[in-house]
């Protein structure tokens, strides 16, 4: 078994296979894989020549073996698969002499397809493509699955899961690295490391990219966050060219000279990736011999992690945005009834504005579907914020859909002291990893003392290592209770707090606001609660990070403590305030109308102006004298070509927000304003270009129409059955290139079908009138405007 | 004003309009931003070519029938098939501003157009400069989806170089790259030096376009 000999034993891999191949005749673009059916003789040789070097570790031919990558109708999948396993086994018994125990790892490479959202891979399907190969591997009898040469956290995270839901084999993983210790899609040393020790490989590593000499910096990074053991694989230096080839030049003494200091610094096992040979691999086994690597340190570390940023909780306090919550807001649970999916992500991008680290998400209203709106809330999330992020929810089903399509470690809000609780929670955190919030109450309710919350926090930290969860993935939430209620609240909560630092040594977490609900001024007091609950050890404070208060608290905190070097931060935020306390600043009266201010796309002044206005007139009024009109004339100016596309929209965004001041006094005073139109905006299957139909979108939006956004790459069936529920009566749809006009066509065709009372206009950079006539679309609209102009002459308004 | 600059007006469709001072000062900080965030990314390959007809050539293994192609290759015997790709950074961050500023969307777009172009140039200078030295002289770039260059030949072109691995440049379903921002491109290679006073945006031969670089 790998699993015994893993970090005990220095193992060693195999080196380069393309390489090989190509020696041996392999043509550029031809599929490597088939060459385990064609040429058998060939793949065992090199299989062979790697075990007499003295590798203990051969990756099966299957680099590129799976559905999405692997197009050859003349062999299936699974005789590639099992061809190649039984290549390498044949090859360890020609090739070993010494009864060394050999191994043969299923080679799994990444798709070559990018995952949704950044990509239109969907994760499940990334999932179901890894795990039919994996299950054909573990048929064919290898010994364990090699993820390597992965550069996307998402796409190794559904590798992973499905090695782990469809075999029993041991899974280690090797990443690409850059130089400066970075993944292509962004993710940095921490936020790997903690998402695959989560995720419960068995080793971690690197492979590709770089040579041996550019990956010991990476490498000392990753020996500084990883548990596990860890695995090396090297290219013979940075490729070079020349008359067309790709070449790598380190020699395979010299690459032998820098892996013997890539075991100093900590690796247990390594190899060659392109570039190597059974001679490099010869050259590391003679200079490095059989030994036992160093062994493995465990780490304290307290690491949440996106694709892009790992948060450590345990070096510096933390904040948590609190703002992704309808508890007692009235507009996120008319948001989130309404699917106003924009509402929740503005909340995540305004809190990462104001300084949050991570980013709370709950979206538990009683009348919505939980599941999938906390799994559409955070994919969703993920596409426009790289913040960590917070999955809150007491329903146990959305905890780990959401904890499933995660990308990264998440942190999990939460599990408490009763056992149903933990019996319900531990087994995700455990398949799926992720820090979780542990709340201090059990069967008996909370505590009223400080040492009973720390006595069930401690029984919490010991049933989590029933599970094998490290207690640093565990949070403590000691509660805060309101002192209004509760005279002796904060010193209690303050008192736990310190009590469970200094006890268990975790990480701590609190929802600070509670403390002064029932008070009035709460501001005041949240952000004095929460200086004094820093000093007592407070590492996350879940609070609003567009409060002031709090913010202040939380820079001088960190100031004062020297968390912040030199004061630098505080110093860039407040170094340009000359008061004390900074000044709301004082509107000078401008010449400015309202119409001005849109005309001119300044978003401030037609918020104040559009405020100014409402003590005097009716919001309606206002509408038809200073919005509509100004956005006339700029339209008007856009056509005849006096006015741009960037002053268009500023002028729109200025418009919405005078709107939106204006829409609070309607809904202020009962009234909604008249009954919207609904129109559906969405760029076709197969585009993922977007950026004309959100253009088209804020226009559209500024005339009152109530746009139904379905997004890009939207299937014929979504856009037909939502125009069928909503009884919608235009739909615009959008196409950027030729070959993606064909299913704008197949989706005119569905909508003529389904909801023949139903317009469509078109747009987008390959159309012209000609070509929509030929699709069978309504009405062609070169410009957003000339839609803008449809609608109304459609719905004549 | 510099060259990107200069083009990012262009895409932002400006023609020969003056543009605003504030529009300006966006497009400069927007700038700002992209390099943030912007992940360079470039990967070439050389391989030869060889003319079949005047529709159909054969680089590497890659066949393509394209007439504006043949002519862009006339007299290569070898070329480069390159990809460069500003990264997921940039997408994110377009993402991001959808939900805020539509404005500061579409000037981003525009500055990271002339961005890649311009990144695209320094190394296609660098490349010049390197052949120049062998003897070769490099022919303007060309992409799939110029003229009759179809981009269905985006997924041969992304394998032969092995892009998505070595940059992350990959492709839809649909035969778009992703990350949005990123190009792939034939670079010819000639024994001749045949002055090319036609590249790019001029090359094309939609006259009525309103991004169309105007002559000066």
């Amino acid at each position: 078994m790998i699993r015994t000999h893993l970090g005990k034993d220095l193992l060693y891999f195999d080196g380069g296979m393309g390489t090989l191949l190509q020696s041996k005749g392999l043509k550029p673009g031809e599929l490597p894989e088939t060459w385990n059916l064609t040429r058998p003789d060939e793949i065992i040789d090199i299989h062979r020549q790697y075990f007499e070097a003295g590798s203990d570790i051969v990756l099966t031919n299957t680099f590129g073996a799976n559905a999405l990558k692997f197009h050859n109708s003349q062999y299936q999948l699974k005789e590639i698969i099992e061809a190649a396993v039984g290549n390498a086994k044949k090859a360890a018994s020609l090739g070993v002499h010494d009864n060394r125990p050999t191994y043969v790892a299923l080679d799994v490479g990444p798709t070559g397809k990018l995952l949704k959202p950044m990509g239109d891979l969907g994760f499940e399907e990334a999932c179901e493509t890894f795990a039919e190969v994996m299950r054909y591997g573990e048929e064919a009898s290898a010994d364990f699955i090699h993820i390597e040469t992965m550069s996307d956290t998402y796409e190794v995270k559904a590798a992973i899961l499905a090695a782990k839901e469809n075999t029993n084999l041991p899974v280690t993983v090797t990443m690409i690295f850059d130089e400066k210790g970075k993944l292509l899609t962004g993710g940095d040393v921490p936020s790997v490391v903690a998402m695959l020790e989560g995720l419960g490989v068995d080793a971690l590593g690197i492979n590709c990219g770089l040579g041996p000499r550019q990956m010991l910096s990476v490498l000392s990074e990753i020996m500084e966050y990883a548990s596990i053991p860890v695995i090396v694989k090297p290219n013979a230096g940075l490729p070079k060219q020349k008359d067309g080839e790709v070449y790598y030049d380190v020699e395979p003494e010299e690459f032998a000279q820098t892996m013997e200091e890539i075991l100093k610094l900590g690796a247990s096992a390594i190899g060659g990736c392109c570039g190597t040979t059974p001679e490099h691999i010869r050259a590391m086994v003679q200079m490095a011999g059989r030994r036992t690597p160093r062994p493995s340190v465990p780490k304290e570390d307290t690491i949440v992690s996106s694709y892009g940023k790992a948060v450590v909780l345990n070096r510096k306090p933390v904040i948590i945005g609190e703002r992704i919550n309808p508890t007692g807001k009235k507009k996120f649970k008319q948001a989130l009834k309404d699917h106003d999916m924009d509402y929740i992500l503005k909340e995540g991008v305004a809190q990462q504005d104001k300084g949050a680290h991570i980013l709370d998400v709950n979206v538990g209203l009683p009348d919505i579907d939980e599941v999938s709106m906390m799994r559409e809330a955070v994919t969703e999330l993920q596409s426009v914020t790289s913040l960590p992020l917070q999955i809150d929810t007491v329903d146990i089903r959305a905890m780990e859909s959401a904890m499933r399509i995660y990308n990264g470690k998440p942190m999990i809000n939460s599990v408490n002291g009763k056992q149903e609780s933990m019996d319900a929670v531990f087994p995700l955190v455990q398949k799926y990893g992720g820090v979780v919030v542990a709340l201090t109450i059990d069967e008996d309710g909370i505590p009223a003392t400080a040492k009973g919350r720390c006595r069930i926090a401690g029984r919490i930290i010991d049933e989590a290592a029933k599970y094998g969860i490290a207690k640093k993935d565990i949070v403590v939430d000691v509660l805060a209770m309101t002192i209004s209620s509760e005279p002796e609240g904060a010193k209690i909560t303050l008192d736990a707090l310190r009590r469970v630092r200094e006890t268990y040594g975790v990480c701590t977490v609190l929802g600070v606001s509670n403390i002064s609900f029932g008070l009035p001024c709460r501001p005041v007091i949240n952000a004095n609660f929460y200086t004094m609950a820093l000093q007592n050890g407070l590492s996350a404070g879940i609070v609003n990070p567009s409060s002031e208060e709090m913010m202040r608290s939380y820079d001088s905190f960190c100031a004062l403590m020297n968390y912040d070097q030199n004061c630098e931060a505080y110093i860039r935020k407040y170094g340009a305030q000359t008061e004390d306390v900074p000044q709301k600043p004082v509107r000078a009266a401008s010449s400015l109308t309202l119409r001005d201010a849109i005309e001119k796309g300044l978003k401030e002044e037609a918020h104040h102006k559009a405020a100014e206005l409402l003590k005097t007139q009716k919001p309606l009024e206002i509408i038809n004298q200073y919005l509509i009109p100004a956005l006339d004339e700029v339209g008007k100016g856009f056509e005849k070509g006096t006015v741009f596309l960037p002053q268009l929209l500023m002028s729109a965004d200025a418009a919405k927000i005078a709107f939106a001041v204006l829409k609070d006094s309607l809904e202020e005073n009962g009234r909604e304003g008249q009954k919207k139109h609904k129109i559906i905006l969405a760029t076709v299957k197969g585009d993922i270009h977007d950026i004309g139909k959100n253009i088209v979108k804020v226009l559209l939006e500024n005339y009152s129409f109530d746009v139904i956004d379905l997004g890009k790459d939207v299937s014929p069936e979504t856009i037909a059955e939502c125009a069928v529920k909503e009884d919608v009566s235009l739909v615009g749809l959008s196409a950027l290139m030729t070959t993606t006009v064909v299913s704008m066509e197949t989706t005119i065709k569905l909508l003529r079908e389904k909801k023949p009372d139903c317009k469509v206009m078109v747009g987008g950079a390959v159309l012209n009138q000609e070509y929509a006539d030929m699709i069978g679309a309504d009405f062609y609209g070169k410009d957003a405007m000339q839609s803008v102009y449809y609608a109304q002459r459609i719905f004549e308004c | 004003m510099d060259v990107r600059t200069k083009e990012a007006v262009r895409y932002l469709g400006y023609g020969n309009h003056a543009i605003d001072g504030r529009t300006l000062a966006l497009i400069a900080s927007s700038f700002q931003e992209l390099e943030t965030v912007a992940g360079r990314r470039v990967i070439y390959r050389i391989f030869d070519v060889s003319v079949e007809s005047e529709d159909s050539l054969i680089i590497g293994t890659l066949k393509i029938k394209s007439k504006n192609l043949g002519r862009n290759l006339k007299s290569c015997d070898k070329a480069f098939l390159l990809g460069a790709t500003l990264g997921v950074g940039v997408d994110t961050l377009l993402r991001r501003y959808t939900l805020t500023d539509m404005a500061r969307v579409v000037i981003l777009q525009a500055c990271a157009a002339a961005m890649l172009e311009e990144y695209l140039d320094n190394c296609q200078e660098k490349l010049r400069h390197e052949q120049e030295q062998d003897g070769y002289h490099l022919r303007p770039r060309f992409s799939p989806g110029y003229g009759d260059f179809s981009i269905t030949h985006q997924e041969e072109i992304l394998r032969m170089l092995d892009a998505p691995k070595q940059i992350g440049l990959s492709l839809t379903d649909g035969n778009m790259l992703i990350p949005t921002k990123s190009v792939t491109a034939i670079i010819g290679l000639s024994r001749l030096n045949i002055p090319c006073h036609i590249q790019g945006c001029e090359a094309c031969e939609k006259y009525d376009c309103s991004y169309r670089r105007k002559q000066k």
